[in-house]
């Protein structure tokens, strides 16, 4: 394998990596809806989270948004209950969602819709446990969270870049390293792969627990940027949903394809919402049918089909 | 235990639910040496290989690899060892190149470029190493399930009726091919339906029944063993 590009000092899909940053960061300088630009980022980081579980471990999480939700409340404790300030509580809310993710861990027995339906099942405890009305003196139960005294939307916006930059540097990273290739492998066939000597447990648990710290990460980023929020905004499944649409748009297991497919998607979705709201969940629906029946793959394979390589 | 003896297996035994697939099966393997298992279907062949190799966990018994107890360890442990296999419906990484199947396995033995394209040469996938493995026909397939294994430097090599579905110029080639693993020092346990692919090979064979071992020793002998006769022709 040609781990790194010749001569440009990054790994392949590298570039790709830095322009986009490049773009977030540039562009509140001249588009001014940042909450728009601050979403596209979130989802472009759960897009390459869910990249690093399905594309590469072939694990479909719908209940990916149960470490969005708590890394949301992860940090958000840790900044109301430790007085942490935010940055440190950001890493606070990864811990949380990668320590629910051990928890979890035996999820990753199953396989297909059960373990699609199960992570589903996971995240819906989660979310009834922490607005449950007993657990209001620590969650705040169903009355939601208020982050206003550390609302800074510029630094939180700075955050989203950073957790975007970490985020495409995993996949980076997976796309162009060893343990990428076996995880690619133990999707294919993971007996064939344990002969070929991976330790399949480990790396499968590794690729969760990267999964889950991404989403944590991006959950307190949200957390910190909207500074109110109830339980059910963080624990929504549409969250969920979106991210596996937009990354199976594009096409998995590629730097490029969850990029190109929440660019794309994630702005015809505001495009309609804003210009056309009644035909919104019709156009979004038709959309996702098309994908299903002629595009399985995703778009990275139109352009594989015609021997293009896609980073 | 015979000092000479790469594999030991004794008394291993396996059942699923009500049926007993391996029931007391010992048998002893050396460096280099080819050993076929014969039997009729279900008379647990495969799930031998299956135990052997860490597919299946054995209800009973021991296998000692290199003098190591080894039924304990996970199937990857096994890999790192030096046991390998391939397998009878081959199971390539089919959504990887023939290259990128050989590149995982050569990271955890240590095997470089130089070894990875003499494997591919060696069983006549050079040309191919750049396709994916799902574009392969069968014949193609079995051979990469084999550079699969031989990559990850086996010392053991448990070949699971390789022979299925190869015309006859495929199976004297890939006769020669199995000739020249073992004259490296690997030691082969080869199940194979196709008993004149299996002349080509070795004179040793044990056949099994039920899960059991009802003769050992030369090919021809077998064939005109009265209990080995019996239960290939169901009388």
């Amino acid at each position: 394998m040609d781990y790194w590009a010749k001569g440009c000092g990054l790994p392949r899909g590298g570039w790709y990596s830095v322009g986009v940053v490049a773009l977030f960061i540039v562009l509140p300088f001249v588009y001014g809806n940042h909450d728009l630009l601050f979403n596209m980022m979130m989802y472009l980081a759960l897009a390459q989270g869910i990249n690093v579980l399905f594309g590469f471990t072939g694990y479909l999480p719908f209940g990916y948004v149960g470490f969005f939700g708590s890394g949301a409340y992860g940090a958000s404790l840790a900044v109301l209950l430790l007085h942490l300030p935010p940055v440190l509580a950001l890493l606070v809310g990864a811990v949380i969602a990668v320590l629910l993710a051990l928890l979890l861990a035996p999820l990753l027995r199953l396989s297909g819709a059960y373990f699609a339906i199960a992570s589903l099942a996971a995240s819906e405890v989660v979310y009834y446990i922490v607005s449950n009305p007993h657990l209001e003196s620590l969650t705040q139960g169903p009355y939601g969270i208020s982050l206003a005294r550390a609302y800074d939307a510029d630094a939180s916006y700075a955050a989203m870049v950073v957790v975007l930059a970490l985020a495409f540097g995993v996949v980076v990273y997976l796309r162009n390293s060893h343990l990428g290739l076996a995880l690619q492998a133990i999707r294919e066939e993971p007996v064939s792969a344990e002969f070929a000597g991976v330790n399949v447990v480990r790396e499968r648990t590794c690729a969760w627990l990267l999964s889950a710290a991404l989403a944590g990460l991006a959950g307190g980023t949200y957390a910190w940027h909207v500074s109110v929020f109830y339980p059910k905004s963080v624990f929504d499944l549409n969250i969920s949903v979106f991210a596996i649409v937009f990354t199976l748009f594009g096409g998995v297991a590629t730097l490029l394809g969850p990029i190109v497919g929440t660019l794309l998607l994630y702005g015809l979705y505001n495009w309609i919402g804003i210009s056309q709201p009644e035909y919104f969940q019709l156009v979004f629906g038709i959309v996702i049918v098309m994908l299903v029946l002629f595009l399985p793959n995703g778009l990275a394979s139109l352009l594989r089909r015609v021997n293009v390589h896609v980073p | 235990m015979s000092p000479s003896a790469l594999l030991v297996v004794e008394r291993l035994s396996k059942h699923f639910g009500a049926f007993q697939a391996l029931d007391g099966l010992s048998l002893k393997l050396a460096s280099g040496e080819i050993l076929g298992l014969v039997g009729p279907n279900g008379s647990g062949k495969t799930t031998a290989i299956n135990v052997i190799s860490g597919v299946y966990t054995a209800d009973a018994g021991t296998i000692h690899f290199d003098g190591q107890p080894v039924g304990g360890l996970p199937i990857h442990r096994r890999a790192h060892l030096g046991i390998n296999r391939t397998f009878q419906v081959p199971k390539p990484f089919k959504g990887l190149t023939v290259s990128e199947n050989l590149e995982i396995a050569a990271v955890y033995s240590g095997a470089g470029r130089d070894e990875i394209g003499k494997c591919l040469e060696f069983l006549e996938l050079a040309p191919l190493a750049g396709r994916e493995a799902a574009s392969l026909n069968s014949a193609q397939q079995k051979r990469l399930d084999l550079a699969r294994a031989l990559i990850a430097r086996p010392r053991l090599l448990l070949v699971d009726e390789l022979a299925a579905g190869l015309n006859p110029a495929e199976l004297q080639r890939m006769a020669q091919t199995l000739m020249t693993i073992a004259s490296s020092g690997v030691a082969l346990l080869v199940v194979e339906h196709l008993l004149s692919f299996l002349r080509e090979l070795t004179s040793r064979v044990v056949v099994m029944d039920a899960g059991r071992e009802i003769f050992e020793g030369p090919l021809d002998v077998a064939a005109r063993d009265p209990q080995v006769i019996d239960i290939f022709l169901g009388g």
